[in-house]
């Protein structure tokens, strides 16, 4: 057991979990108003794609705790995720979804 | 079952790591889950612009109100990480709160659903009508199941939490129970990127 105390640390404080929701909320209305602006739509594909990134790794890391505790758990996601978004790539380019008219 | 292994039961299995085993099998499913989202993705992406008859996504998709909703799962989110954090000092006042706020945060998500997905059927759009309609239920509609499961496996920790069943010592089963949730939570980021906002720019 004492290599579980080694290994875990503390979970973050309300009043982290609060401002982390501050800024998803932030990330959330920039996502929408970048999709309104129609100055943004030349760079808005990857504008929602950095936005949407960084609001999934605050939820993993602050709320899902990878931040904190034991590195295994992110290798036991991270695995799986990386081989996901690789299949999916390798899927939408065999079915050629970035050709784009 | 006797002090020791009621203990024993309350603290859980750990692995030779030294790391508790359900939470690790947890991570493990999570783990699976991207798989079968990232094939659902996907397949949304290959086929819902190949339709060869309406209504086609910037005709039916409202942005505003799956605004509304990716921003009430990211508060319910949030009252889930408060309600572990209730448990986990054992305030189980205002952990009964938070776990009611976090179920109540599903219901509304899922009636903003059954709501969409009916305005849908109205405007012609069913499963059988398109491509863009076959992924796209298909996809929301499986995101939806694992929140309807959410809402139940939240709603029974709040029975528990009411019964005095639910203290910090069962800590663990309240942070898988979020694991669970906020998985369900970059899901919708990610389909909410994907489908509601880049989707009708590139069919426009």
């Amino acid at each position: 057991m004492a290599e579980t105390h080694a290994t875990e640390h503390p979970h973050p404080t309300a009043g982290l979990y609060i401002r982390v929701a501050t800024v998803l909320f932030i990330l959330t209305v920039l996502e929408v108003g970048v999709f309104y602006v129609p100055t943004f739509h030349p760079i808005l594909v990857p504008a929602l794609l950095i936005l949407s990134v960084i609001k999934f790794c605050l939820v993993v890391m602050f709320y899902m705790h990878l931040k904190m505790d034991n590195r295994f758990f992110t290798m036991i996601f991270g695995g799986p995720l990386l081989l996901a978004f690789g299949m999916a790539m390798a899927l939408m380019f065999l079915f050629k979804v970035f050709v784009l008219k | 079952m006797s002090h020791a292994a009621a203990t024993h039961a309350a603290e859980g299995h750990h692995t030779s790591m030294g790391l508790d085993s359900r939470k690790m099998a947890f991570w493990a499913f999570i783990g699976s889950e991207c798989l079968l989202f990232a094939t659902l993705i996907s397949t949304y992406l290959i086929y819902s612009h190949r339709s060869l008859q309406g209504p086609y996504p910037q005709d039916i998709l409202n942005i505003p109100f799956t605004s509304f909703s990716t921003f009430d799962l990211l508060m319910s989110s949030l009252w889930m990480v408060l309600a572990l954090a209730a448990v986990q000092r054992n305030d189980m006042k205002w952990a009964k709160v938070w776990l009611m706020g976090t179920v109540i945060g599903g219901l509304i998500f899922l009636l903003g659903q059954v709501w969409e997905f009916s305005h849908f059927v109205e405007h012609g759009l069913t499963l059988q009508r398109n491509l863009f309609g076959t992924t796209f239920f298909v996809l929301t509609g499986t995101h939806g199941a694992h929140v309807f499961v959410g809402v139940l496996w939240l709603f029974t920790l709040w029975v528990r939490a009411m019964q005095g069943k639910l203290t910090s010592k069962n800590a663990m089963t309240v942070e898988i129970t979020g694991l669970y949730w906020h998985f369900v939570d970059v899901i919708w980021i990610i389909i909410f990127t994907v489908v509601y906002l880049i989707q009708p720019v590139y069919h426009g």
